[in-house]
């Protein structure tokens, strides 16, 4: 069986198995969903009102007959109903997933646009100020916690020229594009800063590499300029552990920024799981960190898909 | 003793190593009570004071030294970051080393449980963990370690899969020598460079990791100090007293650079393939 076949395999295994984990993770949080959904009124419901609601939410069965239950309605599109929300599980989630899926790529753009050239660039002029230059700033840059620096960027705006980012309500980008990307360039470039500063070395060190390849040599050799060797022959090459990182890094931002979002006020993903952690809202966590997962595992398949296209050596069934 | 010499005479090697032991020195002092003031009394009347010669970082809005309260809380952060990481690297040595021994259904099973929990995002994980046991620097210990078990099962199961087949190992067992001497003379012992470094590299990552937790107000727990607390209580007064901001945000970002300059150092050292391109 080669690599991909086998990753296809496990892919639902594994998929089961993280079901499995948060189903019984959550419900080993203490408290219960319909106290935490009414606070202090919980104190008020008869017991039968209390059975009732929890018959209406599938929480009265024994927990292997509600995970069985949710796995049946899972494979039938339904994912349960969130007791924060009263509303289908799926519709919370696709309602925050497009927020959470723009600042993943707006932060990946801002990380490539930076990252790439500067990495390039670093290489290029290897051991001069410049370079050493480029690597300072990438270290810190990747020592620097992004919450540290959306502080620093809301700090500054603030207080050097009185402008405070848009915060409380959020614009989705099919109502008003502009306002949108007013709204998420801050935090795109928090998240993106430190991924940029990865991409940075991690590009500089696979060009200082490349640069020293036999192909390289002979395209020098045969006249071309130095631009047309540094871009046509020596960057696709090196742009393979970019690739990779890009995908790891993407599948980890799938997974909303959650302390980004909560700086910024972002109604993403990873607040809605905090919120449904803190709220005991069972069916809500449920459904979001599965969907995170699978969205993580695909995201790491497809990286290895394309790692094995941009690089015809690499045969997946022989590593 | 090479080693330390090796990380003297290299130059991010000696900066990752100041700066950790600087840390280190202060969050010590923390922990014996050698602060410039109490770090929990409230001088009610100096109330955000900015930095002055008594107070030399200032006082947050309770009145309380932020110094006395970085150098606790630098150590709050250290402890969590080495016990975590200590603990990961426990457990991960032993999966690793059992999968790749025992192969087959053992390997199998034991690497699909940890593509399971590479599967969660690391914070997802570690909230989860939170909400089960509650906030409070030993679960942010516990979080932490089961976020870094896998990576470190990972970097000891490949090498030690392909140790385990060299003509040493194969000549070990034909002289008679027990699995334990084999495992941990001549697998464990080859496999400390790798987990050298990446123990260097874990202890960036959980410092970051506790600091975010302690931000969302799930790691340590008030009143004792923590640096990610006390970056998030400066989010209202970054105005008026920046500095609550600016020395536990540099605090955060000083020591896990210490640590990444110092992993880095340490695969230079331990590995010169990758010396010229990384450093």
């Amino acid at each position: 069986m080669n690599y991909l076949t086998g990753r296809l395999v496990t892919f639902p295994l594994v998929l089961l198995g993280v079901s499995l984990i948060v189903f019984i993770a959550i419900r080993l949080v203490p408290g219960d969903s319909i106290t935490a959904m009414l606070g202090t009124e919980a104190g008020l419901l008869t017991p039968k009102q209390r059975e009732a609601l929890a018959a209406y939410f599938g929480i009265d069965q024994p927990w292997f007959i509600q995970y069985w239950r949710w796995l049946y309605d899972l494979f039938h599109g339904d994912l349960g109903v969130s007791v924060t929300y009263g509303r289908p599980v799926l519709d919370v989630i696709l309602e925050r997933f497009p927020l959470t899926l723009e600042l993943a790529l707006l932060s990946m753009i801002v990380a490539l646009l930076v990252g790439v050239p500067a990495g390039v660039y670093a290489a290029t002029h290897n051991e001069q100020p410049s370079d050493l230059g480029v690597r300072i700033i990438a270290m810190v840059g990747q020592s620097t916690p992004n919450f540290v620096l959306g502080l620093v960027i809301i700090y500054i705006l603030s207080a050097g020229f009185g402008i405070l980012p848009v915060m409380g309500t959020f614009t989705s980008i099919w109502q008003d594009p502009l306002t949108n990307l007013s709204q998420m360039i801050l935090p795109a470039v928090t998240l993106g800063f430190a991924f940029a500063a990865s991409v940075t070395r991690i590009s500089r060190s696979a060009m200082l590499d490349i640069l020293k390849d036999d192909y390289v040599r002979t395209a020098r050799s045969k006249g071309a300029s130095s631009r047309a060797v540094i871009w046509r022959h020596a960057l696709p090459n090196a742009l393979i552990p970019v690739v990779t990182l890009s995908g790891i890094e993407f599948s980890y931002l799938l997974g909303g920024a959650v302390i980004v979002e909560q700086i910024f006020a972002l109604p993403g993903l990873g607040r809605l799981v905090l919120d449904a952690i803190l709220q005991r809202d069972y069916a809500l966590v449920q459904g979001t960190v599965l969907f995170i997962a699978f969205n993580v595992m695909v995201v790491n398949l497809l990286v290895d898909l394309a790692y094995a296209t941009l690089d015809p050596r690499i045969r997946l069934g022989e590593r | 003793m090479e080693q330390v010499r090796a990380i003297a005479r290299h130059t991010s090697g000696r900066i990752g190593g100041a700066i950790v032991l600087v840390c280190l020195l202060a969050a010590a002092l923390g922990a014996l009570g050698w602060t410039p003031h109490d770090p929990l009394m409230q001088y009610r009347l100096d109330r955000l004071h900015a930095p002055n010669g008594t107070y030399w970082m200032g006082t947050d809005l309770f009145g309380r030294d932020v110094a006395s309260r970085l150098m606790v809380g630098i150590g709050q952060s250290f402890t969590v970051a080495f016990f975590s990481v200590a603990f990961a690297t426990l457990t991960g040595t032993v999966l690793g080393l059992a999968a790749a021994w025992l192969g087959r259904r053992w390997d199998g099973t034991l690497m699909r449980l940890m593509d399971m929990l590479m599967a969660f995002p690391a914070i997802l994980l570690a909230l989860l963990i939170i909400a089960i046991i509650g906030p409070g620097l030993w679960t942010s210990v516990i979080a932490i370690a089961v976020i870094y078990t896998p990576i470190f099962t990972r970097v000891v199961r490949g090498p030690a899969l392909s140790l385990k087949e060299r003509e040493f190992v194969d000549a070990a067992r034909t002289f008679g020598s027990s699995q334990s001497y084999i495992l941990s003379r001549h697998l464990l012992l080859n496999l400390v460079a790798p987990l050298t470094v990446q123990v260097t590299l874990a202890l960036a990552w959980a410092l970051l990791t506790e600091a975010g937790l302690s931000f969302l107000g799930l790691g340590t727990q008030p009143p004792t100090p923590s640096l990610g607390l006390m970056l998030s209580d400066s989010r209202n007064l970054m105005e008026t007293a920046p500095w609550l901001m600016v020395f536990p945000g540099l605090a955060i970002m000083i020591s896990i650079l210490g640590f990444n300059l110092l992993g880095d150092a340490l695969r230079d050292i331990l590995d010169p393939k990758m010396r010229r391109s990384l450093a």
